[in-house]
């Protein structure tokens, strides 16, 4: 149990803002950032990284954020799903989500939004095949994807 | 992906239902602003994590927490021994034997599944409720497992539950037409010695959880959570609890993802009840995902034994029978209603009017079965689709020939089955010939030569299923007749507040069903305003009073009940306005009144206006003066009642369901014959729900169901070794599909009103399972002519297939024909 006093304090900027915190040195970044953030636009689904349902992007490059501690991100720009939208306008890729209908509980949305936009970061105009790749680490039960792809497809053009 | 529009559109598209407007629920979910119940927070929250147990079957010996609640910021624990003082065993549904078994929310005496909660622990944070549970030190004294449903009942095997005398928990027979008489008609008889639906679920990407806080003046607890039949949790918990329903508050906002699985979390719930008072300060239980697989609501794993099946040299299939072995898993948490609940569709969408079924039900070693996507129907439908392609093979007949054959016709709906249920509509044979099309079907024989060439086997299915909706909960009674449910019920209330905001509560539960648009496309077309001027509330909270007996989302039926309990409060609403409308415009009679652009007016005078805030006004805060038999609240509330009667529990015949949506699935495979991998290389999805409201959602259900069952056939299974370990408890182990695993899809619609509701629309979404037809169908059409093996099972991965290429013998030997 000696491990639990193990804690480190740690500077991130999410979204914008700055903030310094104490950690639990194994607290997932996912945790840290739900439940001392409040930022809970990121979710979890699984346990073992493979659902990206808490897919955020960390100093430019995507991660799954429960495979991550906390304490690793110390000095990092991180950038989650509640940080797209600028005073409430949604960007291309989130209204192509709507209009598309790519997204059903919603529950894996901000997760394939942040793997999408790291997606066109990268490549502007992916191919089908290059958008599927791009999401395959992100789980969708309610869509069977075909939507998502063609949101995504959208928001390339 | 291609979208095929409705052929046949029952009306002219005016106003708002019938169009595929955006969602209303999106704005908050694509920014990451949706409540979901774990981000539900309260001030002194305690995490609770359970200790399980690591044994399928096994004498707890001992419990000691100390070492657990020594810890610094362990708020405490609960052990199956308080739960057994606490609380009374839950209700059972099942009559004898299953009737007998002393279910409680924590193993009590006993374990009987590998991941079985057996004591909670509470603590500051997860992570140290995670670890103090390390320190639960439980002693078991391990007894045999029985994890195969075909050596439950064996001389001598494990008995789960003393109590019930034996693993048998629940068996029926039923029989309608004349059975013999079919089978000395018939030309040829077809026997299958043993098929079987394997073991998954829909695995919902948000785990089960909830936040409970307990006011303690008034003895209630406010459950937040995301259980998806807040009445089937109540009346569950309630009784175990010894509280009355009403002290039991059901809050839910988004829910990620439910598919049935969702339904039977009360045992939970009651624990976090239990804790919640216990330790004076509210209770958050998020699941971990090896915890959803070890021990939530996995699907009915179902056999189907010595199955003999009448034919005609035509391929007129006159009658079967067939011994259905259900496994139940180690409790009855929702059964044993899966042993009726086939019922819904026994012929399929065929002709077929002799049927005799013997089914069983027992208990095994393994996660308690629950409601799945398809629940119970899916394996019946997989099973009538199985003899479908099965005898068609062995005769030597067309699948596409020997369904239309037996297809029941449109001009004979609506159409009767054996056991009385009444299809509403629909054209079998047109979807199919659509779905046919959308694959180009005409040119199969040159793609397979294609495919041949380069060393492939292409193989095509047909998955044709029926998503039967609104239930007749007195289908219950044909399990326990002493059961007093039947019927089924679903509330809306409607209101227009003090500004003039329309404001509709439901009683349902949505988990991306989108029922804040589509209720919100009901209500603008009657009160003739725009749905941005209506406001559905999210989610559903039992303070609102909008809910009954039957109150949740699930079984396929919001597009029934939901939306018409929506447009009879809507139609009160409406009327209560035309009333004051002619009160305030000085008499003016309400005929002579219309709804128009948010005001109530005078026909042909849109001068003389009254605008719904001014209505709101009135009645919320300046009555004085108003007539005192005026009789209008502005705040209706409607209760929709489908029309069933109690069915016949001796002849078990009556109407289970009032609607029949249906679905025909065209799969196209091939096959590498090296190896057995395979892929699905043209898809097409045929769907009749009726009149859609919003086409675009009912079409995302279709694309939803259809990924799940491709996932099914080739990849998903809970998998259990004999000592009742679970072989796929994470998603490592249990594959479900990834962007690069779907597909090329093409969709189609036509549309049969249904002349049973009110808005000719059908409960749809649940799917029927197709697609777990038409590939299993399209893995035996491959091997055609490469061993002719048999498809005797739902889950098909590539090694099994590679197995059926290597060894066809091993599947034919379950065929005969005499």
């Amino acid at each position: 149990m000696a491990a639990l006093s193990s804690s480190a304090s740690i500077v991130v900027t999410v979204n914008g803002t700055t903030y310094e915190r104490d950690v639990a040195a194994r607290k997932l970044l996912i945790h840290f950032l739900r439940d001392d953030l409040d930022l809970t636009g990121s979710h979890i689904g699984c346990d073992t990284g493979n659902c990206g349902a808490c897919s955020v992007i960390v100093n430019g490059t995507l991660v799954k954020s429960c495979m991550m501690l906390a304490v690793q991100c110390d000095g990092a720009t991180i950038e989650t799903v509640e940080g797209l939208s600028e005073n409430g306008e949604l960007t291309v890729l989130q209204q192509a989500f709507s209009e598309h209908h790519a997204l059903q509980c919603g529950y894996c949305t901000p997760g394939m939004l942040m793997s999408a936009t790291a997606l066109l970061r990268e490549n502007p105009s992916p191919s089908e095949d290059e958008i599927r790749k791009g999401l395959q680490g992100n789980i969708c039960r309610c869509t069977g994807y075909w939507n998502i792809v063609e949101a995504v497809k959208a928001a390339a053009r | 992906m291609t979208t095929i529009a409705p052929e046949k559109v029952a009306a002219p598209q005016k106003g708002w239902a019938g169009r595929s407007i955006p969602r209303k629920e999106d704005k908050r979910l694509v920014q990451g602003e949706g409540v979901f119940v774990d981000d539900v927070k309260r001030h002194g929250m305690g995490y609770l994590h359970f200790v399980r147990s690591p044994y399928a079957h096994a004498h707890i010996t001992s419990v000691d927490v100390s070492k657990a609640e020594e810890i610094g910021g362990v708020y405490g624990t609960l052990t199956g021994e308080e739960v057994a003082a606490l609380t009374d065993p839950f209700f059972q549904i099942s009559s004898a034997p299953g009737a007998s078994i002393k279910d409680y929310s924590l193993a009590v005496g006993k374990v009987r599944y590998v991941g079985e909660p057996v004591v909670a622990v509470v603590a500051e944070t997860r992570e140290l409720a995670r670890d103090a549970s390390e320190l639960v030190e439980v002693e078991y004294e391990p007894l045999p497992a029985v994890t195969d449903a075909r050596r439950a009942q064996d001389e001598g095997a494990p008995v789960l539950h003393e109590d019930a005398g034996g693993n048998l928990m629940w068996t029926g027979v039923y029989e309608w037409g004349d059975v013999d008489q079919a089978f000395a008609e018939a030309d040829k008889v077809v026997s299958i010695s043993e098929l079987h639906f394997h073991r998954f679920n829909s695995t919902p990407l948000e785990l089960d959880g909830a936040v409970v806080e307990y006011n303690r003046g008034v003895n209630q607890w406010t459950i937040h959570c995301n259980n998806q039949f807040p009445g089937f949790a109540a009346i569950m918990m309630g009784p175990a609890m010894r509280c009355g329903l009403d002290k039991l508050r059901f809050v839910t906002q988004d829910i990620g993802g439910g598919f049935g699985n969702k339904i039977t979390s009360h045992p939970q719930l009651v624990v976090c009840c239990l804790l919640a008072r216990k330790l004076n300060r509210p209770i958050n239980w998020t699941e971990w995902r090896t915890d959803f697989h070890l021990s939530m609501s996995h699907g009915n794993e179902r056999f189907f034994q010595d199955t003999e099946v009448a034919v005609t040299d035509d391929g007129t299939l006159l009658g079967f029978r067939t011994k259905a072995l259900d496994d139940a898993g180690a409790w009855l948490r929702y059964e044993p209603l899966g042993g009726v609940i086939w019922a819904q569709v026994v012929p399929g969408m065929y002709r077929w009017q002799h049927v005799r079924l013997e089914f069983t039900q027992v208990a095994t070693n393994k996660a308690p079965v629950s409601p799945n996507r398809g629940y119970s129907r899916m394996q019946h439908l997989w099973f009538t689709e199985r003899v479908i392609d099965i005898v068609a093979h062995e005769l030597g007949l067309d699948p596409v020939e020997v369904r239309k054959r037996n297809y029941i016709r449109a001009e004979e709906m609506p159409y009767t089955t054996p056991n009385g249920c009444v299809y509403d509509s629909g054209d079998y044979a047109r979807m199919l010939d659509l779905a046919l099309d959308l694959v180009g079907y005409e040119s199969i024989g040159a793609r397979r030569l294609d495919a041949e060439a380069r060393g492939k086997l292409l193989g095509v299915g047909i998955g044709s299923t029926l998503d039967s909706g609104t239930n007749n909960f007195g289908q219950s009674r044909l399990i326990n007749p002493e059961l007093q449910f039947s019927g089924n019920n679903e509330v809306a209330t409607v209101k227009l507040d003090i500004f003039g905001e329309i404001v509709v509560t439901l009683g349902t539960t949505p988990q991306g069903q989108g029922h804040e648009t589509t209720a919100a496309q009901v209500v603008a077309d009657i009160l003739k305003c725009s749905v941005d001027d209506v406001h559905v509330r999210a989610g559903h909270d039992d303070y609102w009073n909008s809910h009954a007996g039957f109150s949740g989302t699930y079984a396929s039926q919001f597009a029934v009940t939901g939306l018409t309990a929506v447009k009879g409060a809507t139609e009160m609403l409406a009327a209560e306005i035309l009333k004051l409308g002619s009160v305030i415009l000085g008499g003016v009679p309400e005929d002579a009144l219309e709804l128009a652009d948010g005001t109530v007016r005078i026909k042909d005078n849109p001068e003389a206006a009254l605008p719904f805030m001014a209505c709101g006004a009135i009645i919320n805060a300046n009555n004085a003066g108003l007539p005192e038999d005026l009789g209008v609240t502005l705040n209706c509330r409607y209760v929709y009642r489908p029309p069933f009667e109690v069915p016949d529990v001796e002849r078990k015949y009556g109407n289970l369901t009032l609607t029949y949506a249906a679905q025909v699935h065209v799969a196209v495979i091939e096959i590498d014959p090296e190896t057995g991998r395979y892929e699905v290389v043209d898809y097409a999805a045929v769907d009749d729900c009726g009149n859609r409201i919003n086409p675009q959602i009912v079409e995302g259900q279709v694309m939803g169901a259809t990924a799940q069952a491709i996932g099914a056939a080739m990849h998903e299974v809970y998998e259990y070794d004999e000592e009742g370990n679970l072989l796929t408890p994470n998603f490592y182990d249990y594959h479900v599909p990834h962007a690069l695993d779907m597909p090329p899809l093409k969709t189609g619609a036509i549309e049969s009103p249904s002349p049973f509701t009110e808005l000719g629309t059908k409960g749809m979404g649940e799917g029927g399972g197709a697609g777990i037809h038409a590939i299993c169908a399209a893995v035996q059409d491959a091997l055609r002519g490469h061993g002719d093996a048999i498809v005797w099972d739902s889950h098909n991965p590539y090694h099994r297939v590679w197995e059926m290429l290597q060894d066809p013998a091993q599947s034919r030997s379950r065929v005969r024909v005499s």
